[in-house]
């Protein structure tokens, strides 16, 4: 028996699985910090948009303020509306908050490492190299949809389901035109693997000064209609529709409460995590910097996190600036503008490829 | 014991004819589409697995023309429900007899 | 000791059968949708076992994430969960009182018990087929270039039909033109 399970042993005690491993709960767990990082940045980006001092009390400047909220969110009460559906209305949180982790498992986030000579071979900063990466997180992200749709349906509230209504024609229409900005970059690219695309951005001109290689040059307006359709894609304002306070209370999560309304809100703010992420890698050349500089692997890592800030910081600043708009004006906007720009930008990104090839 | 192209060929039978049935039996018009997409799907396993054995990408394609079809037939499909949900109220099969309103 | 894709051919194709009967016996279209979304699932696993992860990725973009959104679009905006148990025209299934239906019901089974029989022939006659064809199968490129040279014509012929299912499901379904 023992030779038999020999090779199993042998894998998972070999040095590259247990890196892996321990990869894979560094994303896990970032991700959770991530979340709870941003909410207490939100608070703070809102308070100074409008002058006020924001959470301040708990901890030095508010900086404990996450984990109040969270140890709020666990003692509440687990209400669930008599008329409600039971299994989808508990299912319902769960599908949001697995497709928003399960989407980044795909995303790489550093250049390939061999931790400081502590692995025999270099892995990869990424949970998997998959060669599809890119359709891999664009359909996991469509599958966040449902988790919206049956908390909107299996409430059993009409503001709810006013809401669950509204997100599945919302992501959908915006679906399209943020399909359309990948595929601008898969053309470049050459490649449906986050990581190559990532690594054909490496051209810099002018003594490596200037960051020309990223993609956001050759497809500008692919990138703008990026951040447009995944702000949509995440339902924050200035679309954020299915939840719109003024008029549908909360929208689909008005009859959540405790532990499964926080697994919306961690899921709202790992999607925002996931649409900046991929963001940086397809176009703002993920973790290369302009300037030529052998600052090893750590430096690329620390890079990514300050581009995918920098987004995170846009996302936050767009909520607190634009008002929403009205939901006729966000279905014109989607087919009328949108779709025909991102139509346009494949096609011309697509014409420049061949033409410089 | 090997996987062969048997195996995923008496799959898809299985779920073609579970998706025969659910049109013939079901009373749900909703459901009746349904039941389509499934027999489409097991005709798509089938081409997969087809192009898998014989080392040829042309049953993927095909599967490709298939979902458009299907995406096609869902989208007309589910308009036609919504108009005759309109006028009777109900999405029983049996309850649409007539030929002209 | 059992190699892995068969493990996962059984695992995923008892998934998509188990799902697939769940669908056709189910009372609530909400759950029936769901159950056949579950069912697309374990198909596309079962293409990824077959070393085809564009069809499989395909699979879950298109039917799983805008199909069967439709589906559930219709579903919530007839709102008719069980709608066809308090029908006045009779059960939801067929029973053996229920008319012509019969005839159906017994057809279903005659198709089940026919297709078991055709494969049981087959199950020994083919040879598994290699890793050699897997390379070129998986590749998205070899997809791209037949869909645009050999089916070229088929593929410009998909958009028209496209285009006459969304004018046609327009008109429709709108109420007023």
């Amino acid at each position: 028996m023992p030779d038999a399970l020999r090779p199993l042993i042998d894998f998972l005690t070999s040095p590259i699985t247990i890196a892996y491993i321990v990869l894979i709960h560094v994303v896990f767990f970032g991700l959770q910090g991530a979340a709870a990082v941003l909410v207490l940045a939100e608070r703070k980006v809102a308070a100074f948009s409008q002058q006020r001092l924001g959470p301040y009390r708990v901890g030095w400047w508010g900086i404990l303020q996450p984990i109040a909220d969270i140890v709020k969110l666990l003692f509440k009460e687990e209400l669930r509306p008599k008329a409600a559906d039971f299994w989808l209305f508990y299912l319902a949180p769960i599908i949001s908050a697995t497709t928003a982790f399960a989407a980044f498992v795909v995303i790489p986030f550093g250049p390939p490492t061999d931790l400081f000579g502590l692995l025999p071979e270099p892995i990869n900063l990424q949970g998997m190299d998959v060669n599809v990466g890119v359709l891999i997180v664009f359909a996991i992200t469509s599958m966040g949809v449902y988790g919206i749709v049956l908390a909107g349906w299996a409430s059993n509230s009409k503001y709810s389901l006013l809401g669950g209504l509204r997100s599945s024609a919302q992501m959908l229409s915006y679906e399209l035109s943020y399909g359309l900005a990948l595929a601008s970059a898969i053309v470049l690219g050459n490649s449906l693997s986050l990581r190559e695309i990532v690594d054909a951005q490496q051209s810099n001109l002018l003594g490596g000064v200037l960051p020309t290689g990223w993609f956001l040059w050759p497809s500008f307006f692919g990138f703008i209609i990026y951040m447009i359709a995944g702000i949509a894609e995440t339902n924050r304002a200035p679309f954020d529709f299915p939840e719109a306070e003024q008029e549908l209370v909360a929208g689909y999560h008005t009859e959540y409460s405790s532990m499964s309304f926080a697994l919306f809100f961690l899921a709202e703010y790992i999607n925002m995590v996931t649409v900046s992420a991929v963001a940086t890698n397809l176009f703002l050349g993920g973790w290369h910097w302009p300037f030529p500089l052998a600052w090893g692997w750590g430096f690329g890592v620390l890079n990514w996190l300050l581009k995918v800030s920098f987004l995170l910081f846009f996302y936050i600043w767009m909520r607190w600036t634009l008002p929403r708009y009205r939901y006729d004006q966000l279905m014109t906007f989607g087919w009328k503008w949108l779709l025909p720009a991102a139509v346009l930008n494949v096609i011309l990104v697509a014409a420049g490829v061949i033409y410089f090839s | 014991m090997e996987l062969t192209l048997n195996h995923y060929l008496a799959l898809s039978a299985v779920l073609f004819s579970i998706g025969t049935a659910g049109v013939f039996l079901r009373r749900n018009l909703i459901t009746v589409l349904l039941s389509i997409e499934i027999m489409l799907n097991a005709v798509n396993l089938t081409f997969v697995a087809a192009g898998r054995h014989f080392g040829s990408v042309d049953g993927q394609v095909i599967v490709f023309f298939v979902m458009t079809v299907a995406a096609a037939e869902a989208a007309v499909g589910l308009a036609l429900i919504i108009s005759l949900f309109r006028h009777k109220e109900s999405l029983s099969p049996d309850v649409f007899t007539s030929l002209k309103w | 000791m059992i190699p892995l894709d068969v493990v996962l051919f059984y695992l995923f194709g008892g998934a998509a059968v188990a799902c697939s009967l769940a669908v056709v016996a189910q009372r609530n279209p909400m759950h029936s949708v769901l159950l056949l979304i579950a069912s697309f699932a374990a198909l596309a696993g079962l293409y990824i076992n077959l070393d085809s992860p564009f069809t499989a990725v395909t699979q879950i973009i298109v039917y799983a994430g805008a199909i069967m959104v439709l589906f559930l679009f219709v579903v919530m905006l007839l709102n008719t969960p069980r709608e066809d148990v308090a029908s006045p025209y009779g059960p939801a299934y067929v029973t053996l009182t229920s008319g012509p239906r019969k005839a159906y019901a017994v057809l279903s089974v005659i198709l089940l018990v026919e297709l078991a029989l055709a494969v049981r022939q087959f199950v020994s006659t083919s040879a598994p087929s290699g890793p050699a064809a897997a390379a070129h199968v998986s590749s998205v490129k070899a997809i791209g270039i037949a869909i645009f040279t050999d089916y070229s014509l088929a593929f410009e012929a998909t958009s028209v039909l496209i285009l006459v299912a969304m004018v046609g499901a327009v008109v429709l379904a709108k109420k007023k033109l």
